[in-house]
């Protein structure tokens, strides 16, 4: 944990009471849970006690005072789930996981949790693992829940899978195509842009179908570390306006060929990104 | 000024005037138990209930919280309020027992059963002690953790907190935790000085440094299982 992060985060939000909660949610993103240290920094520079600090961490479920897992799976025990037999499948997961609801396995790769409703009632039982969602699951499916997790949520299957379509995009100053049609990735032409980072400065290509992160670049980019994407026909940065709603990190923006922008998040392992298809005619 | 009735009497008070004050400046009882002099208004205990409005809009409204009214009429101790009085202390007997203040509220307003299941516990979440060490002792060592039955008082991670100068306060203000006293685990202890001239506890050994503020504590007595 790094002090000075720390301190940025509540800084960005100190400006008014009810930054607390948007300070707790940050350092939960980036760290996965609060440490004691980071909650009596927030206390020091908000000039709230300790314990008031502790009380709102304690208070929402979202938060958590210990470490959690890599993948985080929410068992809704909600009314229409639990008549659908909710109980079952959390016990299954607690079997199959070896550990208790609440609770993160030894080697910090699940944390199981119970929830009381996801809202989406109508697909119940509703299991949901890093955000993505599991519908009428019964116990026979914990075990594929749990082995499709561990091999990789993020990795889509592209010929199957609706929710993923190739995008071409070009830089938003001098309109260039980025595209690059030699180089494939995912089977489907690739995105070519210059990457800087550190003192490194080459290519990096991106895979066009929205939903698949899947990247290769000139140099390894090590894993948190924040990018500048330039055009490389003009070379101006692909700078967006926003911020990643995941990690707070600059998102960059290119646009779509057929009206709208792309939004990216600039930190390696970030999966953060929208998609703005307003000006679209489509 | 604002103009309200209480019990059929006609008061004038200044506004943000508590129904409480109120009432206090007429001479009429309202009995409390999370509400101190020197301490904000925190609602919690319900016991200061009564009655305002008429016919089917009269509802009961905690009167340490509700600030005066123009042309609002309080009844004290109509049957509903009294009731409901008896209900709150019927509860609170049930889960805080051993408590002098609370048996006493009790015998005073007549409860003679107690119909729930029983409870030992020491805290009735009425945030005494929280107000008490914020707002008095300028400490904040203390307050209130988690949500729903999980709620509880104390310091953060539960250790002993920096904030905390063991003036003891919280355990003088308590009305319910004469089981507070923590001797069992000093590292943990709220509690340090003491005005009992001979405390069991000191006789423990891990215990050579602690003092205690109840008078008369029995906490190590009953405690010790």
């Amino acid at each position: 944990m790094n002090p000075v992060d720390i301190q940025s985060i509540v800084d960005k939000h100190n400006h008014n009471r009810g930054g607390l909660i948007g300070m707790l949610q940050e350092i939960q993103a980036r760290y996965s849970y609060l440490p004691k240290e980071a909650l009596s920094i927030v206390a020091e520079r908000t000039n709230h006690s300790l314990v008031d600090i502790y009380g709102v961490a304690t208070f929402y479920k979202s938060f958590s005072l210990t470490p959690r897992g890599r993948h985080l799976c929410s068992v809704c025990l909600g009314t229409a789930c639990h008549v659908r037999g909710a109980p079952v499948i959390a016990e299954e997961f607690e079997r199959q996981l070896g550990i208790k609801a609440g609770q993160t396995t030894k080697d910090k790769e699940f944390t199981l949790e119970t929830v009381n409703c996801l809202g989406a009632c109508a697909l119940g039982p509703i299991v949901v693992v890093d955000g993505h969602y599991f519908s009428n699951v019964n116990t026979a499916k914990v075990g594929k829940i749990l082995q499709k997790t561990r091999s990789g949520l993020d990795k889509v299957e592209v010929r199957t899978d609706k929710r993923i379509f190739p995008v071409e995009v070009s830089c938003s100053r001098c309109n260039h195509s980025l595209m690059d049609q030699e180089y494939l990735i995912d089977g489907h032409p690739s995105i070519r842009v210059t990457a800087s980072f550190g003192r490194k400065h080459g290519w990096l290509r991106l895979s066009s179908l929205y939903g698949s992160h899947n990247v290769e670049s000139e140099y390894e980019v090590p894993e948190e570390e924040i990018v500048h994407f330039f055009c490389p026909h003009c070379h101006a940065e692909l700078a967006g306006a926003s911020e990643c709603a995941e990690c707070g990190a600059p998102m960059v923006s290119m646009i779509v060929k057929d009206g709208g922008i792309v939004q990216i998040c600039s930190r390696r392992g970030c999966v953060g990104h929208m998609l703005d298809l307003s000006g679209a005619n489509a | 000024m604002i103009k309200l009735t209480i019990n059929g009497l006609g008061v004038s008070v200044e506004e943000g005037t508590t129904i409480l004050e109120a009432a206090k400046f007429l001479g009429i009882p309202i009995p409390t138990l999370c509400h101190k002099e020197g301490l904000s208004p925190y609602g919690a205990c319900r016991l200061c209930v009564v009655e305002i409005g008429e016919g089917e809009r009269a509802r009961l409204v905690s009167s340490c919280t509700y600030p005066a009214e123009e042309g609002l009429k309080v009844r004290t101790a109509s049957s509903r309020v009294l009731r409901a009085r008896k209900m709150i202390l019927e509860l609170y007997l049930a889960s805080c027992p051993q408590s002098k203040t609370i048996q006493d509220l009790a015998a005073a307003h007549n409860v003679r059963q107690q119909r729930f299941r029983q409870e030992f516990e020491d805290c009735i979440m009425c945030g005494l002690c929280v107000r008490m060490c914020k707002e008095q002792m300028m400490a904040g060592a203390i307050g209130f953790r988690g949500r729903g039955q999980d709620r509880s008082i104390g310091t953060p991670f539960d250790v002993k907190s920096e904030e905390c100068r063991l003036c003891g306060g919280c355990m003088f203000i308590c009305p319910a935790c004469q089981l507070r006293c923590t001797y069992t685990e000093p590292e943990k202890a709220i509690c340090g000085a003491c005005a009992n001239l001979s405390p069991p506890c000191i006789e423990k050994e891990q215990f050579d440094d602690m003092m205690c503020y109840m008078d008369p504590c029995v906490a190590c007595e009953i405690k010790e299982d």
